[in-house]
Formats: C-alpha cells, sequence, structure tokens
C-alpha cells in the first residue's frame, strides 16, 4: 500500500493545498478540535473527532439561496448560487464519512439539491482509519468499521507512516496529485494495528448496543410507548443534539431585507425547537415530549422505513457528550428496546 | 451554474383579485412570457396539488392551488387572511409580482381511482379551495364520472368561498348536486342551517360514493365519524392536509409525520392511510 | 452522601411530606447525568445519583414542577438555591410546593476536562484527595482533581445555602473567590484586544440556544428570539456579528438577576465562556450601585428594580466609555 511518513505529512499537506482548498481537523487552544483551512505549519489533531461535524462542508450551517430585488410591482430573482471550487476535506471518521451517504439519500433524490450537490461534487473526503475509539462510540451499531473507512480516498496510521488507498476515481485522482511524496511500504505494522482496534472495539461499554428493536416496521409501537414521557422530561429543548449530529438535517428558510436587496438564506433548524411547526394558527407538536419523540422516531424509525433499512445516525457519540442533560440517542434506544 | 433549483422561484404576475368573503380573496395568477407579455401560467398542475407563493422579505407559504389544471389561462389561488404573508397578500392591488415554484405534491387521483366513480365533495369554509380544483375538473371531463354531490358550509352566507360561480355555474350543471348550507339563521338565507356533518348525515348520501373532504380539523373529524356510521368506509374518503413547510421537496423535515412528508406524500391522504400515521395532524 | 441524600428522600417520600423528588440519575458511564424526578422509593433505589458529576442545577424545572399537585422534594446545592430564590422573588415558582434539602458540594468535575487531556475511553473515575483517578479501556489514569473541576466550581462564591426547609450536613459561608479576576483582565485589555476576544468566542457559536434553556434567569414564557410575531425570530447566521449581539443581550436581560450559577458556560458544546459577560454586570452592578448577590434573600429590591438619591449619574456610562 502507499504509505508516507507521519513526519512528512506537512509535506502531503503543502502540496495538496498549493493545488486546492485542504481543510483538516485541527486543535483549539480548548483542547478541542475543529476543521479548519490548512495553512503552512497546521498540524493534524490527535483527537478521536472533531466537535462539529463535517456536515458543514456540504450543508453549511447558513447559506445564502438567492437574492431578490423588489422595485415597485415588480421582483427580480437573482441566482446568487456558483460553481463551487474543488475542496479536500483530510481526516473524516468513519461515522462522519457514513454520514454524507445518509444525507446524499436526502439531498440527492428528487429533486436534487443543487447547492448540496455542488459541494458534493467538487469535494474530496479523504477518511482516517480511528486507533483510538472511546466510550462513546458506537459506529459498530450501525455496521460501520473505524478500521476500514468509506470516502473518496482511506488513511491509516501504524503510528510512523500514514497509508492511503482509495475508494473511488475521485479518490484516486487526490492519490495520483500527490504520488510522488508516496512510496510503496509494507503494512505488517498496520495490520497489527487494526487487529488492536478491531479487540477494543469489541470491548467498548456500547459494544452490545443492537438495532434490532427499530426500523421503519415498528412505527405505532414506539410512537406510542410509555417511555418518552421519562425520556424527555428534563430536555431542555435546545438544539445541541442536532447542531453536533452529522446526520441531522432539518432547515429553515428566512428572508432578510438588507435596505439594498432581498437575501434569503436556508440554515440549519432543529425539531427540538418550540417553532419548529408552528403555523399562523397552530402547532402540531406543542409539547417538549413530542418535539422530543419527533427527533428519535425520526432516526430509528421514520429514515430507515424510507431507505432501505437504513438508519438516520452513525453512532459518532457527540450528542453523547455534548446534551446538557446528557439525554441521546443511546439512552433512548436502551428504554425503548424490545427484549 | 445552468442547473435549475426548485427552491429558486420564478415571477407571476397577480392579474385580478377578487373578494370571496371578508376574510378570503382569490388572486388569479398569470407568468411572464419570454417577450415579456404577461399571460399562460406559470406551470401546469393536477388537481389537489399546491405551490409555493412568497413576497421576498415577507415570508413563502404553500397554497393549494383553485384553479382546474383544465383553465389553460391562469392559476387561481383562493386565501384566507390569517398571518403575516397572507395579510400582507390581501393588500395586494393588480399588477404585482409575486414568487412561485412548485407543483408540490401529489394529487387527488383524477384519472385513476376516481375516474367512472360517483362523487361526494364535503367542504367547510376555505376547505372548498383545494376540492374547487377536484370540482371543476370533473366538469370539464364530464363523461369520466358519475354523479357529482357537493356538500358545502360556511359560517355564514358571506363566508362561503366561490358563491357567484357555485350559483351561475355548478348549481346549473346536469348531474351536479349542490348542497349549501351556514352555522346559524340569517337573514336573506333560505337554504339549509346547521353544521356540515349534520347535514351529511340528515342527506344520507348513497354508499357508491368516493368521498373527498376538506375543511377545519374537527369538522373532518365529525363528518368522517358521521360517515362511517351511515357505513362509509375509510378506504373511500379522501382528504388533503395542510402543515407548516418550508422547502416543499421532503427535504426540510418540517412537515414529516411518521414516515411522510406532507409536502412530497402528501398532501392529499386516503383517511386508511393516514390511520396508518402517528396522530401528530 | 449519596447514602445519607437517598435515605432522606425515602423518608420523606415515605411520610408524605412530597409526593416526587428531583435530582440526578446515572447514565451509560462515570458522567453522564441527567436530571430526573422519582416517584417511588423503587426508582430511587434503582437510579438515583449523587457524585462528582452531578452539577447540574434543577432549579430552574421547579418553575414547572411546583405547579404541578403536591410537594416535590428538591435537593439543591448552595449555588442552586440562589437560583431557587431568584426564582421565589420573581414570582416564578410556588415555593410553598417545594421541599428543599440543602446538600454540600466540595466542587463537581467535568469530564469535558478529564477529555481535553487526551484522557479517552473513560469508564469509571474515582476521587482520591487531590487526584483524580480514571479508569478507561486503555489503562488507568491520573490527574490532579483541580484541572478536573468544573469552572463554575473553580470560583465558587458560597458555601452557604440561602434557602432550606432541611439541611443535610453543616451549613458553610459565603466565601472571598476569584470569579472576578478573569473580567478585570479583560477590562484591562483595549478595547481592540477585548473586541478580538469576544469575537474569537462569540463566532464559536452555533445558535444551539442551550445557553439560554438552562438558565434559571431566562423563564419567559416564549423568547421573543422563538417568537415568529417578534419579528427578530431568526435562526440564520446572516451576520457573525449577530451571535455577539445575541449572548449581549442575553446579558443584558438577566443582569441584576443572574445569580452566577454558571449552568450557560458549563452547557456550551463551543466551550464559549458565556458567564464572564454576566460577571462583568455583576461587577459592575457591584460597583456602582453597592454590593449586591442576586438570589441571596427573596424581599430585597434589586439595584436595576430599585431608585435611590445616592445612585450614580447616567452619564457614567459616557464617563467609562472613554479610554
Amino acid at each position: 500500500m502507499l504509505k508516507i511518513s507521519l513526519e512528512n505529512l506537512g509535506k502531503l499537506f503543502d502540496a495538496v493545498a498549493e493545488k486546492q482548498t485542504l481543510y483538516i481537523p485541527t486543535d483549539r487552544e480548548d483542547g478541542a478540535s475543529e476543521y479548519k483551512k490548512y495553512e503552512s505549519g497546521m498540524k493534524l489533531s490527535k483527537n478521536l473527532n472533531t466537535l462539529r461535524s463535517a456536515k458543514d462542508f456540504f450543508f453549511p450551517q447558513t447559506e445564502n439561496l438567492a437574492d431578490f430585488k423588489m422595485e415597485g410591482k415588480k421582483i427580480e430573482v437573482i441566482d446568487v448560487r456558483k460553481e463551487s471550487e474543488d475542496f479536500v476535506v483530510f481526516g473524516v471518521r468513519a461515522c462522519d464519512a457514513r454520514s454524507f451517504t445518509i444525507l446524499d439519500k436526502v439531498f440527492l433524490c428528487e429533486p436534487v439539491d443543487s447547492y448540496y450537490k455542488n459541494r458534493r461534487d467538487h469535494g474530496t473526503v479523504v477518511t482516517m482509519a480511528c486507533t483510538k475509539p472511546t466510550e462513546t462510540c458506537f459506529c459498530g451499531t450501525f455496521g460501520i468499521d473505524p478500521t476500514a473507512p468509506e470516502g473518496d480516498a482511506a488513511c491509516w496510521s501504524d503510528g510512523e507512516n500514514l497509508f492511503i488507498q482509495a475508494n473511488n476515481e475521485k479518490g484516486q485522482a487526490f492519490i495520483d496529485s500527490v504520488s510522488s511524496l508516496l512510496e510503496d511500504g509494507d503494512t505488517a505494522k498496520l495490520d497489527e494495528v487494526k487487529a488492536k482496534t478491531k479487540e477494543i472495539l469489541g470491548k467498548l461499554p456500547l459494544a452490545n448496543l443492537s438495532t434490532e428493536s427499530f426500523g421503519g416496521d415498528k412505527l405505532m409501537e414506539h410512537f406510542n410507548s410509555e417511555k418518552w414521557a421519562e425520556l424527555s422530561e428534563s430536555c431542555l429543548g435546545c438544539g445541541t443534539c442536532t447542531f453536533v449530529c452529522p446526520t441531522c438535517q432539518c432547515y429553515d428558510i428566512k428572508d432578510f431585507d438588507t435596505g439594498h436587496g432581498i437575501k434569503r438564506f436556508r440554515c440549519w433548524d432543529s425539531c427540538m425547537y418550540s417553532d419548529f411547526t408552528k403555523m399562523a394558527h397552530g402547532n402540531i407538536r406543542n409539547s417538549q415530549l413530542e418535539r422530543f419523540r419527533q427527533r428519535f422516531m425520526h432516526k430509528l424509525v421514520y429514515f430507515p422505513s424510507n431507505n432501505n433499512g437504513e438508519f438516520g445516525c452513525v453512532g459518532c457519540g457527540r450528542c453523547l457528550s455534548k446534551c446538557p442533560i446528557s439525554m441521546n440517542i443511546v439512552k433512548v434506544m436502551k428504554a425503548l428496546e424490545v427484549k | 451554474m445552468n442547473t435549475n433549483d426548485t427552491l429558486i422561484p420564478r415571477i407571476g404576475v397577480v392579474t385580478d383579485i377578487r373578494t370571496d368573503t371578508p376574510d378570503v380573496k382569490t388572486f388569479r395568477v398569470n407568468a411572464i412570457q419570454a417577450d415579456g407579455t404577461v399571460g399562460g401560467k406559470v406551470f401546469e398542475h393536477m388537481p389537489g396539488q399546491c405551490a409555493m407563493l412568497s413576497i421576498p422579505g415577507v415570508g413563502e407559504g404553500m397554497f393549494s392551488i383553485t384553479s382546474s389544471p383544465t383553465n389553460k389561462e391562469f392559476m387561481e389561488f383562493s386565501i384566507k387572511k390569517c398571518g403575516c404573508l397572507t395579510s400582507w397578500l390581501h393588500a395586494m392591488e393588480v399588477g404585482q409580482q409575486i414568487t412561485i415554484r412548485g407543483p408540490y405534491g401529489n394529487h387527488f387521483p383524477v384519472e385513476t381511482d376516481l375516474k367512472g366513480k360517483d362523487l361526494l365533495f364535503i367542504a367547510g369554509g376555505i376547505g372548498l379551495a383545494p376540492l374547487r380544483s377536484v370540482i371543476n375538473y370533473v366538469r370539464d371531463n364530464r363523461a369520466n364520472y358519475g354523479d357529482v354531490q357537493i356538500i358545502y358550509g360556511s359560517r355564514s352566507k358571506d363566508d362561503l368561498v366561490d358563491y357567484q360561480e357555485i350559483l351561475d355555474e355548478w348549481m346549473n350543471d346536469d348531474g351536479v348536486e349542490v348542497n349549501l348550507t351556514i352555522d346559524r339563521e340569517q337573514e336573506g338565507w333560505d337554504g339549509h342551517v346547521g353544521f356540515v356533518p349534520n347535514y351529511v348525515k340528515e342527506l344520507n348520501p348513497s354508499l357508491s360514493k368516493t368521498v373527498l373532504i376538506c375543511g377545519p380539523p374537527i369538522m373532518i373529524k365529525f363528518t368522517l365519524a358521521g360517515l362511517k356510521e351511515l357505513g362509509f368506509t375509510e378506504t373511500q374518503v379522501y382528504t388533503t392536509m395542510e402543515l407548516r413547510m418550508k422547502c416543499a421537496v421532503g427535504k426540510c423535515g418540517r412537515c414529516n409525520i411518521g414516515d411522510k412528508y406532507v409536502c412530497k406524500d402528501g398532501p392529499v391522504f386516503r383517511f386508511d392511510q393516514l390511520d396508518e400515521l402517528p396522530d401528530e395532524y | 452522601m449519596q447514602e445519607a441524600i437517598i435515605s432522606k428522600a425515602k423518608q420523606l417520600l415515605a411520610d408524605g411530606t412530597v409526593n416526587r423528588v428531583i435530582g440526578w440519575k446515572k447514565g451509560e458511564f462515570a458522567y453522564d447525568i441527567t436530571p430526573a424526578i422519582f416517584e417511588s422509593a423503587e426508582e430511587i433505589d434503582a437510579e438515583f445519583v449523587y457524585d462528582d458529576f452531578t452539577s447540574a442545577n434543577v432549579s430552574k424545572y421547579l418553575v414547572k414542577e411546583s405547579k404541578k399537585e403536591g410537594k416535590i422534594l428538591a435537593f439543591l446545592k448552595p449555588c442552586d438555591t440562589y437560583s431557587l430564590n431568584q426564582l421565589t422573588k420573581e414570582h416564578r415558582v410556588n415555593r410553598d410546593n417545594i421541599y428543599v434539602v440543602g446538600i454540600p458540594s466540595d466542587g463537581k468535575l467535568d469530564a469535558e476536562k478529564i477529555k481535553a487531556k487526551g484522557i479517552t475511553g473513560i469508564i469509571g473515575v474515582e476521587r482520591n484527595g487531590d487526584t483524580l483517578k480514571i479508569n478507561t479501556i486503555y489503562g488507568e489514569e491520573t490527574m490532579p482533581v483541580s484541572e478536573a473541576m468544573s469552572n463554575k466550581c473553580l470560583s465558587c462564591k458560597s458555601k452557604k445555602h440561602v434557602t432550606y426547609d432541611e439541611l443535610i450536613g453543616e451549613d458553610g459561608e459565603v466565601i472571598e473567590s476569584d470569579r472576578f479576576d478573569m473580567v478585570e483582565k479583560l477590562e484591562n485589555m483595549t478595547s481592540q484586544e477585548r473586541y478580538d476576544f469576544w469575537k474569537n468566542e462569540l463566532s464559536k457559536c452555533i445558535r444551539c440556544n442551550a445557553c439560554r434553556n438552562v438558565c434559571p434567569a431566562c423563564t419567559c414564557e416564549n423568547c421573543v428570539f422563538d417568537n415568529p410575531d417578534s419579528g427578530i425570530q431568526n435562526k440564520a447566521a446572516s451576520d457573525s456579528f449577530e451571535e455577539n449581539m445575541f449572548h449581549i443581550i442575553r446579558a443584558f436581560h438577566v443582569a441584576g438577576r443572574c445569580t452566577d450559577c454558571g449552568e450557560c458556560s458549563r452547557v456550551c458544546p463551543q466551550n464559549i465562556p458565556l458567564h464572564l459577560l454576566n460577571r462583568k454586570f455583576i461587577k459592575d452592578i457591584n460597583s456602582l450601585y453597592g454590593e449586591y448577590q442576586a438570589g441571596e434573600d427573596t424581599t430585597s429590591r434589586a439595584p436595576l428594580n430599585d431608585y435611590t438619591q445616592d445612585d450614580c449619574e447616567a452619564s457614567i456610562v459616557h464617563e467609562r466609555g472613554v479610554e
């Protein structure tokens, strides 16, 4: 397999960044990591995952959909879309890589969302295999192997070298673009690292979490469960879980009068928010119980019902560590589990 | 970018405004043709489908297309004033441009399940708006359908939407029976007085009819119960729903109920299909 | 301590003093504690927990809970009692429906701080004096307790319970804290440095509203930022300045009412030190209108709701604005 010494990783980043915009996870002063536009000398974070997910690259928190010019009774629609430039996101974990295929199912089904597709077409996702999964990880529950991540190209580290392999043409093009820095390498040590990681995966506290009780055919059974009251009783109704979630994709559309015209924006929204379903003449989900239930039913029942059984969760564990009251999909699954 | 995106709307011109009731106006919308002239429709649709109308800076909302697809000259929207956007629309003058995108959602199965059937339309208040599209489609394709009965009720005579069209056209059609009712006695009204659900039971329509119903949730609830008492089954009753929508293409998540998106999988549902959904509408 | 609390809860349920208990429920790991309501001794035995990670202030839940049928038992840490007092003063809770048992706190831990040390795979955490022993799937790790201490506890202002019906253990005292040190540091910056500091911090905001929703001083039935009819509801970051304004407006709104419970910063998923905005107000109020601690009592008039002849002149704002 092709490899580059970890010491020379900076050279690889420099070479990539010379041609296209490169984003890598890097550490913040508070210890958390986030994706940043690469600048020479920037260090790749050693953290398992970024605080915010990687969905921003394709579905940003806020984006301009269109502009309007209003003059008297006339309206002019201005298409503000621009062809995206090519970019590379490096170091995406297997969970986040899978989240893109989940977002694809929503945004690339007819009618295709051209804003999302534009970024997807121009973005190359280079993933990074995990070697140190943590207690909040449960990607295995959703059939994800963090030692064999998806993405256009995948990377592995054995502690000394970074190995890289293409998963498709786009990934191959990426490798070709830096091939002068790569050489053939022996994967014996890497195989050991992978085996060790797999052993740890089996020992994770959530290793046995199962999706067996969930899916599209369990709709009414779970919807009518008495457990929701207890599960949602201390929910603050904030949007933390939604906004750190790599698969949550609900959005709002909102216009602003800039004084020189109208800008129409799309921005992340949360089904946990009290105004999410509010209409001029009422609200179909008036209680936090209903809103809380909607979020988890969507991931565990409604989404699989519409997507051949695929769940709307990738087990990244962000909501587990970020929910202010530590209520999360794992606790919901365990409570609703049919034993 | 040269691909179209459904979220980028087109322009429609309001070419006629009719005041139907104290709080309902019907707006006629035409397209701007390539040569700059105003005329024709912005897009084609099927009865029951919706469009997103917007005044940029005020808001965007989903509205049922009230006119029939058989009308080749224009589209119409009957809109009740109930919020920020609808208030703005009500204040418009002829010639005002609006943005429009669509058509969205499914439609009443006029070319399949409803074909050849005797049809019973039950509407309350502004609920006539989505059904008017079907009624006029059926009237224009008369040979394809059996008897048509329309039971329509409102708070008062002044609140009956499209009253003039009902009197001048629908009531004069062969094979179309129109039963109007208002909630309370009113001077100058010698027709039926009473709520729609009770009136339906009184009229005791034939069980062979396929029913299309639209109105306030409480009216739908009691009418459906009454129909069941009469012996109708849920598989022969259709309705159309209204929920908060933003994208209208099943992506923004707002109108999601169970595994359905009302904007995409609806707004038209048969009652047996609604039974399979959580009770959140 | 947990045992004493559990037996007190069961006793007060059994003798009919209360019909519900609000406390904390253990989670999957050592630290993922959820505020919860318990209605029976069985539920309490099964899940009630009071340990180093039970930092959530449950006072705000009492706004809703105290309006329900029957009395609810609330276990409150010293800082939590300030919040409850303030809510009582503002008539947001029905104090008669709440039975408060004051419980001591020797500081709560923040799992994020442990993780920030690179410690991963945490399955157990044990506090031995000043040392924290962390059991992980990769082996045992240790770190000083002080480095894992929650920010709100690092600058604890009081070990005293300002309202209670009963106490477990001895009551403590109001303590000298260094809680205004960072505010002073910010005050001593140039306006450009200060602007850069806040721009860096506030630009991390993801508009999740966790700070507002957890805040015991934010109890509006419907926040203007959630109300489509208010005209200012907005989820789109159309301009990065808006996040700044949201937090500054919120700080203004809770000025004179914020008890400095620190929940806003504790729950912020982006670790923004939001409490510093509130502390700046507290410090200013102290210096302009005399020492005042919101939530200390339920009767005194708050400085911003009161007028005395020796209040500072409005022009002070202008004078202070000049560098």
